[in-house]
């Protein structure tokens, strides 16, 4: 597959690149970025007054797919991915059956094969059915494709078996991602724990669920020396604890979701199931704190935990709907919205957290439009004005609180191994 | 969204003495030999109970026909609920059967709150989880201003199981409109600091003494054991540290009145003598529930 994309900014920070110029992909791979390139057969794309960056990374997304097929497809969540300017996605293990074994990873990379647009990367369950007792057959996972481990959504509580888990992880050379949650402390909680948990009567889920699972992790991965990433950071305190790990030198990192720093407990409507998800929107103050840490640099990655769930799942009583909102579509619109709009962040820095951030977690070797790298790349607008439909999504859920919001600036089109996969209408 | 009653918080304070006037109009009408109005006549009214109770259900019940309307009662056992049917399709269902309105308790906090967003019928909150429940709030701001000419200024004890009570909340989004002070006062495990952000005017103790010094009301709630989740107190405790005696009475201002929603447990959060105190105001409640709740009827369909 051969593309040429002309007159782009082409902002690629592990090439230190941020200049007009065209990017050549040719057979797949990228051949070049420079000006006035051309290539016989290639198709061309013109990205004048575009963003042309290196194809970005969602390392948590939950595609449901073995078992959860009315929620979602690893094809429709493929195409969602790709609209959201993704080219590759990171999908959790909680399918059913979840993947923690050969079988299923291998059943996930064929399935992706065959019907996704974007590159799908499992990733593995740390323990057997995600039950937190016995090991899963990680080595084996790893050979069939699985870039990480984590019982996501499942926290390992039982200390010792994170113990084994980091250590097993470590030689096999794998990231462990962990969904940090005490699940004694957030039992039955809806929403976070605050002044709106307790004005609406609803049962919380405290700030220090987190911080007490995020704080145990961490000196396990002292311990351990294991590679150790913070899924979907929410609260002040974990935030601080991670940069005070990184400043003594763990392989520690940790990701944000688009929600998480955009939105608060405060800006909830009462009882809306789609404003509820773990970790819950906490604090406005906890909010701050996580944008605090994507400008410091201590969050590396924004990734979606992407959570489709049919319709009638969410149309019940609050206390009695599953966690979690998709995200892949409106990820970048609300980065640049809430982070280089508001001049936090520079657009090279946010580009970081969508490639070099994550795979410097996952070691993809993506994330860069260095010449023989993966021909993979995202194109957005920084200006573009656009409204979200979620009934226009791809997914096969619609369960979003962003529905209705105008955008500025958003993915224009997406680029997987130099083909063209999805370009917005009008585009 | 359809006019209801889906709590105290949404409303104004002119809407709610309007209610309370109305409710006042309906009171001699309790003790007359003919009880019934034709106010509502030809109107129909759901009473949806996904919770057990006896009172409110009734109170809800007995009002709408003293106004003349008819009036259904389902309780979620022995419906289609317990044949797994969601919530909004059992709704659906009963407002494809064009009722006037739905008067509904639930479990789970905001369930009415969600319906009313997807239902034409309007919708009357008779208890929703540990959230609002908007008609006892307005039958006891009812009961007191039949002994004081004003609510502002007062100050009004409530004790108990504060985190889970609805009954509490309504109180004190009810109460802190008309310019009451209010101390709520429990056990901290029971006593969010949150809540004194609900409203002005709240303060929080966990000494009942505290609470009850100079109060004008006292309000005691019900240990709701069915709502603890977890051991958040020493149950062998409770009534030594937060249950109410004789002897608290002294504290209070002299003609200070004791209420409570019921049912009441004697020996838990109140002492028999306390119960059956003169200036207890238990029975006083239950009879302005059906007074109010008319009124609430007669506004919402009327």
């Amino acid at each position: 597959m051969s593309i040429v994309i002309k007159n782009g900014r082409v902002i690629d920070p592990a090439s230190q690149t941020d200049r007009v110029a065209d990017v050549l992909i040719v057979d797949g791979l990228v051949a070049g970025v420079a000006p006035n390139l051309s290539s016989p057969h290639a198709e061309v794309f013109d990205a004048t007054g575009m963003i042309v960056a290196p194809g970005f990374i969602d390392m948590h997304v939950h595609l449901r797919e073995p078992g959860f097929e009315h929620a979602e497809t690893i094809e429709s969540g493929s195409r969602a991915a790709a609209a959201g300017g993704f080219t590759s996605v990171c999908s959790m293990p909680n399918t059913k059956p979840v993947n923690d074994s050969v079988t299923v990873t291998s059943y996930i990379v064929e399935r992706a094969r065959r019907n996704a647009v974007v590159n799908v990367f499992p990733i593995g369950a740390i323990t057997k059915g995600s039950a937190g007792e016995e090991l899963s057959a990680i080595g084996g996972m790893k050979e069939a494709g699985a870039v990480a481990i984590s019982d996501d959504g499942l926290p390992v509580m039982n200390a010792r078996v994170m113990r084994r888990a980091m250590e097993f992880a470590r030689s096999y050379g794998l990231p462990i991602i962990q969904h940090c949650e005490d699940l004694n402390l957030s039992a039955g909680g809806d929403m976070h724990e605050g002044a709106a948990s307790v004005r609406w009567g609803l049962r919380g889920i405290p700030s220090a669920a987190e911080d007490v699972m995020v704080a145990r992790d961490l000196l396990l991965a002292q311990l351990t020396g294991a590679r150790y990433h913070v899924a979907h950071i929410s609260t002040r305190n974990a935030v601080a604890m991670v940069e005070y790990a990184r400043r003594k030198g763990l392989a520690v990192s940790c990701e944000a979701t688009p929600h998480h720093f955009a939105l608060s407990d405060s800006d909830m409507a009462a009882y809306d199931s789609s404003y509820k998800m773990k970790p819950p929107l906490r604090s406005v103050d906890d909010r701050e704190a996580v944008t605090e840490g994507l400008v410091a640099g201590t969050v590396s990655a924004i990734a979606t935990d992407h959570a489709p769930h049919a319709g009638s799942e969410k149309m019940q009583e609050f206390e009695r709907c599953p966690f979690g909102i998709i995200g892949l579509e409106t990820a970048l619109a609300l980065a640049l919205e809430h982070l280089v709009h508001t001049g936090k962040l520079t657009l090279t820095r946010l580009v970081e957290l969508f490639t070099v951030g994550p795979e410097s977690v996952l070691r993809l070797g993506r994330g860069t439009l260095g010449t023989g790298a993966p021909g993979d790349v995202t194109i957005f607008s920084t200006d573009l004005s656009w409204t979200y439909d979620v009934n226009q999504s791809f997914s096969r859920s619609r369960n979003s609180p962003f529905d209705g919001r105008t955008f500025r600036g958003g993915p224009v089109a997406t680029v997987v191994g130099g083909k063209l996969v999805w370009r917005r209408d009008g585009a | 969204m359809p006019a209801g009653l889906l709590g105290i918080e949404e409303l104004s304070r002119a809407g709610i003495e309007a209610i309370l006037a109305r409710a006042k109009d309906f009171q001699p009408m309790q003790s007359q030999t003919v009880k019934k109005l034709d106010t509502l006549r030809g109107k129909m009214i759901v009473n949806l109970f996904y919770e057990a109770s006896t009172r409110t259900r009734t109170s809800f019940e007995i009002a709408a026909k003293r106004l003349g309307a008819d009036a259904v009662s389902i309780t979620a056992s022995g419906s289609s609920v317990s044949k797994g049917e969601s919530l909004v399709d059992t709704l659906n269902t009963l407002a494809a059967m064009r009722p006037d309105a739905i008067v509904m308790r639930h479990w789970a906090s905001g369930a009415p709150h969600f319906l009313a967003r997807h239902l034409p019928t309007p919708i009357i909150n008779a208890g929703d989880g540990t959230h609002e429940h908007p008609t006892q709030a307005l039958l006891d701001a009812r009961t007191i201003l039949d002994r004081a000419s004003h609510l502002e200024g007062l100050r009004v004890a409530i004790i108990g199981d504060i985190a889970h009570s609805r009954v509490a909340r309504s109180n004190v989004f009810l109460l802190s409109k008309f310019g009451a002070r209010i101390v709520l006062c429990g056990p901290a495990s029971l006593l969010p600091v949150e809540l004194a952000q609900l409203a002005p005017g709240v303060e929080l103790t966990t000494d009942i003494r505290e609470a009850i010094r100079d109060a004008d009301v006292i309000m005691m709630l019900r240990v709701q054991l069915e709502r603890q989740h977890e051991a958040s107190f020493p149950a062998s405790e409770y009534f030594r540290f937060y249950g109410l005696r004789l002897e608290h009475l002294d504290l209070a201002k002299p003609d200070a009145i004791v209420m409570h929603p019921g049912p009441i447990n004697r020996g838990r959060e109140l002492s028999s003598e306390v119960a059956d105190f003169q200036r207890s105001v238990i029975l006083n409640q239950v009879e302005n529930g059906i007074a109010v709740r008319m009124a609430v009827l007669e506004k919402v369909i009327g």
